[in-house]
């Protein structure tokens, strides 16, 4: 039998110790921590053992067990229980705590506190049982298969804690034995543990598979009480009485906004969008809004706030669209950033520039990064073969090319990217390629470009990107991807085109040439903030005093996190270089993709059109944020996150706040006299406030949104137990009972459109208009004071929020679902071919649900009309197979697997 | 709604019924993944799905369900390891993909998992897999063929299914071509 073995895999470990402990006779060969030697299974697993029979395992368990099977050791339930406990529990947090202290960074503590709880779990069976190995008097498969797994985060007893005696010396006992002790040489190298690191690089991050939530419904929505201290509620009491006094003071950032010493400077940025298309709802989350919702948190915490974007103008598509309009292609970009402009202000995006990359900044900035980037000899100069289309008479940039993906055989993959597998193409590579215009094949031509020396520049980069990412908030994503990448190797990568609209380059012999736009692209962020304020330097080159944070839908972040970073450290000048990089997966239209061609999905301009308003489109993008993995945009989910959050949940709690203090209390907030359970829920309100903090300080802007809705909770629970409409009734001490609980609730209201403003910036103006809350409130910190002392006076209290009405939602979705039906008429009509009901049926639709049940029913009345008539056999049989396909139409539309019905003796 | 099998011990009584074994083991179920804990009579209790049911073959004295020789045991084991770690509660769209995918070309060559005898891997997984392949499109079902056909093999074995739904994989046309 042959095991196969990769360095630096820890479980190779596991599986050499076993072989060497139970005396299994395996030649070993070595393949990389990629190599596929399970021939059935998508992802890589190795270590793997083909037996001679042809049988391959797979699982590290198993093949221990087998070699113990061999030797005649046969599994009882304790080494059973032991086995999968390994892998269900203590795997996971071996892997979680080896990430943190390998591509981390993390020590000590922090990595040791990852399998805390599953080395205590190991030291207690171990006291209780009173045995010197875990599956009684002699060494198992079970002591084998644990100590590889600890091996690589423990190395030696010494790190562990002197209170886990007996897992000490089990452990100190394992590292002694022989097996274990050659397995270890064997696969450590003198490389030690770092040996493990390039290999655990080389994989996705450690995700605990039962962590994730479901992709819309994240967490059960449930207010688990959480047990409070007594030195918490009286913290939060005595904030509390503090009142608005205690509020720092609103920074007003300079104008323009500048990095200020001492302060905390942020600077965000949005993916750019491109000029000529009009962005979707997917890229409206994806970037610009995230961000937005980030800026005006910043800006609610004082930090010195700059949040720019602009539109990206240049490449062959801007030159495409012009030819196609009758227009100049600098006319085509400033009618299409005239609409970017209108939608984001729409949207109530609060910008502060938005630019465009088609300035004279831009030629100078992108010319000078050039140029150093030639004087350092960070560029290379070689011939490229290039796609030529000798109809249109022009070379085809790579989105001008579609063709057969050469990696997964993709049929539609775009010149530079395949959409189905992610890879980077190069347009020739692709097979039968078309030009996107007129559909002929081009030709290969060469010519002279030039390239920045990735490779030379990769060491740099990793050197950076590690201090990057032990400092800064980088999502999981950005840094799967990126990683991959680097993994993959870097390669030179050309950045001039054959194109006239574009960035000139500034070179003899290329001058004909135009920058390529991924080199260009992100140059406008620095282009763009140079036209907002000639001191943009400040911003961008000073990487002492400013926090970069970008914003993106993950297809962006290789062009982030290794191009344009190499652009900026080869260039030498000081740079702002990202320290956060944001990246959402992403959102889906009712389980399909957006698509602009087919008429599928909302894009930003159709949105103003549907009578929802801004707020609500802002909110619910918001809530289903793909934050961590996709997620779909759904026209009923919509309206009941409307109907259940926003207006039972939400828009209640403010309205009946606002309402009890004008109709009990004359428009004044009344005394408050705060007994122990009102402490309690202003404790609970703050941890919720806290945590907003925490998730929003880590840019989980999805989280943050839910503790808003479960301090809102909080407060319909508080008025619901109190009852102040039944107690302003009564006698004093319930009249003052009702003051108390209205004044907590109006002030629960207030702090609740602070929060509320970096997501519904609309509503919550509104909220502060109907309460007075003063300006001064807009600011954010970890305790929730009384900002309405008894007295304020409040003004006139509306509800909030409008209910959906379902017939509204389903002709919404009809006209934006267009290109949809027809693709579900595509796909059922190798099932169901379309039956004397007609057109194609889309599951779930209930308007088409009621019509076919319907027609089912007058079928049905008409075949019995004719059986009851004595009809003719063949008439009967017609009509009887009409109603049958009806039936299996209803079936499909009601979402059903059509059942085959009883063929009662009639099969031929 | 097709029945599916609950989390933590649901599937373990399920397993009892099939093997013919007497009601009277106790569980409960730990944490919130439901993972299952048996408590035995004699001795300390038994905890994890695969662990309990292994111990459930053996107290009914079906020990070939959980492989005869060697190399069929290691299968078994690995099968219903990965029946704990891949088939998770809630996999995601994509996991669930691959794993269908992973497992149709397995199954290529295969009658069961453990090759041509059917063992406690194919039990577990098919309880594993039930709500699964119950919310498969019919395309889907074509398209994964091999686990299409082991599934419905297996959802037909005496006394496996009790009272979870059959799952329909045939595709009969209603009316034939006229002659």
């Amino acid at each position: 039998m042959r095991l196969f073995l990769s360095e630096g895999s820890a479980q190779g470990l596991k599986v050499l110790a076993a072989a060497e402990a139970s005396g299994a006779r395996v030649r070993l060969e070595r393949v990389p921590p990629d190599g596929h030697v399970v021939p059935f299974l998508t992802h890589p697993r190795v270590p793997a053992l083909h037996l001679d029979s042809g049988t391959v395992l797979f699982s590290p368990n198993a093949i221990c067990q087998y070699f113990f099977l061999l030797a005649g050791k046969e599994p009882n339930d304790l080494t059973n229980q032991w086995l999968e406990w390994e892998t269900t529990e203590l795997q996971p947090a071996v892997s979680t705590a080896l990430y943190c202290h390998l591509v981390q960074g993390k020590k000590g503590e922090e990595v040791l506190g990852a399998i805390r709880k599953t080395l205590t779990y190991i030291d207690q069976s171990l006291t209780s049982k009173a045995t010197p190995y875990l599956a009684g008097e002699a060494e198992s498969v079970a002591d084998i298969v644990l100590w590889a797994a600890l091996f690589p985060v423990l190395r030696d007893e010494s790190c562990l804690p002197d209170e886990l005696h007996a897992l000490r010396s089990w452990f100190q006992t394992m590292n002694l034995s022989e097996p274990c002790r050659s397995a270890a040489v064997s696969v450590l190298t003198p490389k030690g543990v770092q040996a493990f690191k390039l290999y655990l690089q080389k994989q996705p991050g450690p995700t605990l598979h039962w962590e994730k939530p479901a992709a819309n419904e994240p967490e059960e929505e449930e207010l688990a009480e959480r047990s409070l201290s007594e030195e918490e509620i009286a913290a939060a009491a005595e904030a509390w009485a503090r009142g608005p006094a205690a509020l720092p003071e609103r920074w007003q950032p300079p104008s323009p906004v500048l990095p200020v010493e001492g302060r905390r400077n942020v600077l965000i940025t949005s993916a750019l969008p491109y000029v000529n298309n009009v962005p979707h709802l997917g890229n409206i989350i994806g970037c610009v809004l995230s961000a937005d919702v980030f800026a005006r948190y910043c800006r609610l915490q004082n930090w010195n706030t700059l949040y720019v974007c602009g539109t990206d103008e240049y490449g062959t598509a801007t030159e495409t669209k012009a030819l196609e309009e009758g227009l100049t292609p600098q006319q085509i970009c400033d009618k299409y950033n005239a609409i970017h402009i209108q939608i984001y202000r729409w949207f109530d995006i609060s910008f502060d520039y938005f630019g465009r990359t088609t300035t004279a900044h831009q030629t100078a900035i992108a010319q000078d990064i050039f140029q150093r980037l030639l004087e350092r000899n960070m560029l290379l100069t070689d011939t490229v073969d290039q796609l030529r289309c000798e109809r249109c008479q022009r070379f085809l940039a790579d989105r001008f090319v579609e063709g057969i993906c050469p990696f997964c055989n993709y049929e539609e993959a775009r010149g530079d990217q395949c959409d189905k597998c992610g890879k980077l193409i190069s347009a020739v590579e692709l097979k039968k390629p078309q030009c996107k215009v007129c559909k002929d094949s081009p030709v290969v031509k060469s010519s002279q470009h030039l390239f920045l020396d990735l490779p030379q520049l990769e060491e740099r980069l990793e050197k950076w990107l590690e201090q990057s990412w032990a400092t800064g908030n980088w999502t999981t994503n950005s840094r799967f991807i990126t990683r991959s990448w680097i993994r993959d190797g870097l390669k030179p990568r050309c950045i001039t085109r054959d194109l006239k609209w574009g960035t000139p380059v500034p070179l003899d012999g290329f001058r004909d040439k135009v920058f390529y736009v991924w080199f260009d692209a992100p140059i406008g962020y620095l282009s763009i903030t140079a036209n907002y304020t000639d001191q943009w330097e400040r911003w961008w080159k000073n990487p002492q005093q400013v926090q970069l944070y970008n914003f993106m839908a993950k297809d962006n972040v290789p062009f982030h996190s290794v191009i344009f970073p190499c652009t900026l450290l080869g260039a030498e000048d000081n740079y702002t270089l990202v320290n956060h990089l944001v990246a959402t997966e992403y959102l889906n239209y009712e389980d399909g993709k957006f698509s602009k061609s087919r008429g599928v999905g909302v894009f930003g301009d159709m949105a103003q059109d549907t009578g929802i308003p801004a707020d609500i489109w802002r909110f619910y993008l918001l809530f289903l944020r793909p934050e961590g993995q996709d997620s779909a945009f759904s026209w009923t989910d919509l309206m009941l996150k409307n109907n259940s959050e926003l207006l039972n949940n939400l828009g209640n709690f403010v309205n009946r706040a606002g309402m009890f203090v004008c109709k009990f209390f004359g428009g004044r907030v009344p005394p408050m006299e705060l007994g122990a359970d009102d402490k309690r829920l202003l404790a609970h309100v703050t941890l919720e406030l806290r945590q907003y903090n925490q998730l929003l300080e880590k840019v989980r802007i999805r989280d943050a949104l839910r503790c808003i809705l479960s301090i809102s909770r909080y407060g319909n629970q508080y008025i619901q137990v109190n009852e102040p409409w039944k107690r302003i009734k009564g006698h004093d001490a319930d009249r003052t009972r009702a003051g108390t609980v209205t004044g907590v609730a109006v002030n629960i209201a207030a702090l609740i459109s602070v929060m509320l403003q970096p997501y519904m910036p609309g509503i919550s103006a509104t909220i502060q208009r109907q309460l007075c809350v003063p300006q001064a409130c807009n600011v954010l910190t970890d305790t929730f004071l009384c900002l309405l002392p008894p007295g304020h006076q409040i003004g006139t209290v509306t509800p909030l929020f409008q209910k959906l009405e379902n017939e509204h939602i389903e002709a919404l979705r009809k006209r934006f679902g267009g290109g949809q039906a027809q693709a579900a008429c595509v796909a059922s009509a190798n099932v169901t071919p379309s039956g004397p009901g007609g057109g194609a049926v889309l599951a779930g639709d209930p308007q088409k649900v009621k019509e076919l049940a319907e027609e089912v029913a007058e079928q049905a009345d008409h075949v019995r009309q004719l059986k009851a008539s004595k009809a003719e056999k063949g008439q009967i049989d017609g009509e009887v197979a009409k109603l049958l396909e009806l039936k299996k139409q209803l079936a499909v539309a009601e979402g059903k697997t059509p059942e085959p019905p009883a063929l009662k003796g009639k099969r031929k | 709604m097709a029945a599916a099998v609950g989390p933590g011990p649901e599937e373990l009584i399920l397993l009892e019924k099939l093997l013919g074994l007497k009601k009277g083991n106790k569980y409960g179920a730990l944490e919130e993944r439901k993972i299952p804990v048996l408590q035995t009579n004699n001795g300390p209790s038994l905890t994890g799905l695969t662990t309990i049911a292994t111990h459930l073959v053996k107290q009914a004295k079906k020990e070939q369900l959980l492989g005869s020789t060697a190399e069929e045991k290691a299968i078994v084991q690995q099968w219903l390891e990965y029946r704990v770690t891949q088939i998770a509660g809630h996999s995601n769209k994509e996991d669930i993909r691959i794993i269908l995918k992973d497992l149709n070309l397995y199954l290529e060559d295969k009658v069961y998992l453990a090759r041509n005898n059917f063992t406690l891997a194919d039990i577990l997984m098919y309880y594993g897999l039930h709500h699964i392949i119950a919310e498969l499109t019919v395309q889907e079902k074509e398209k994964y063929l091999n686990v299409s056909r082991w599934f419905n093999h297996i959802q037909h074995y005496p006394g496996i299914r009790q009272h979870l739904s059959n799952i329909v994989f045939m595709k009969n046309r209603l009316y034939t071509n006229p002659h």
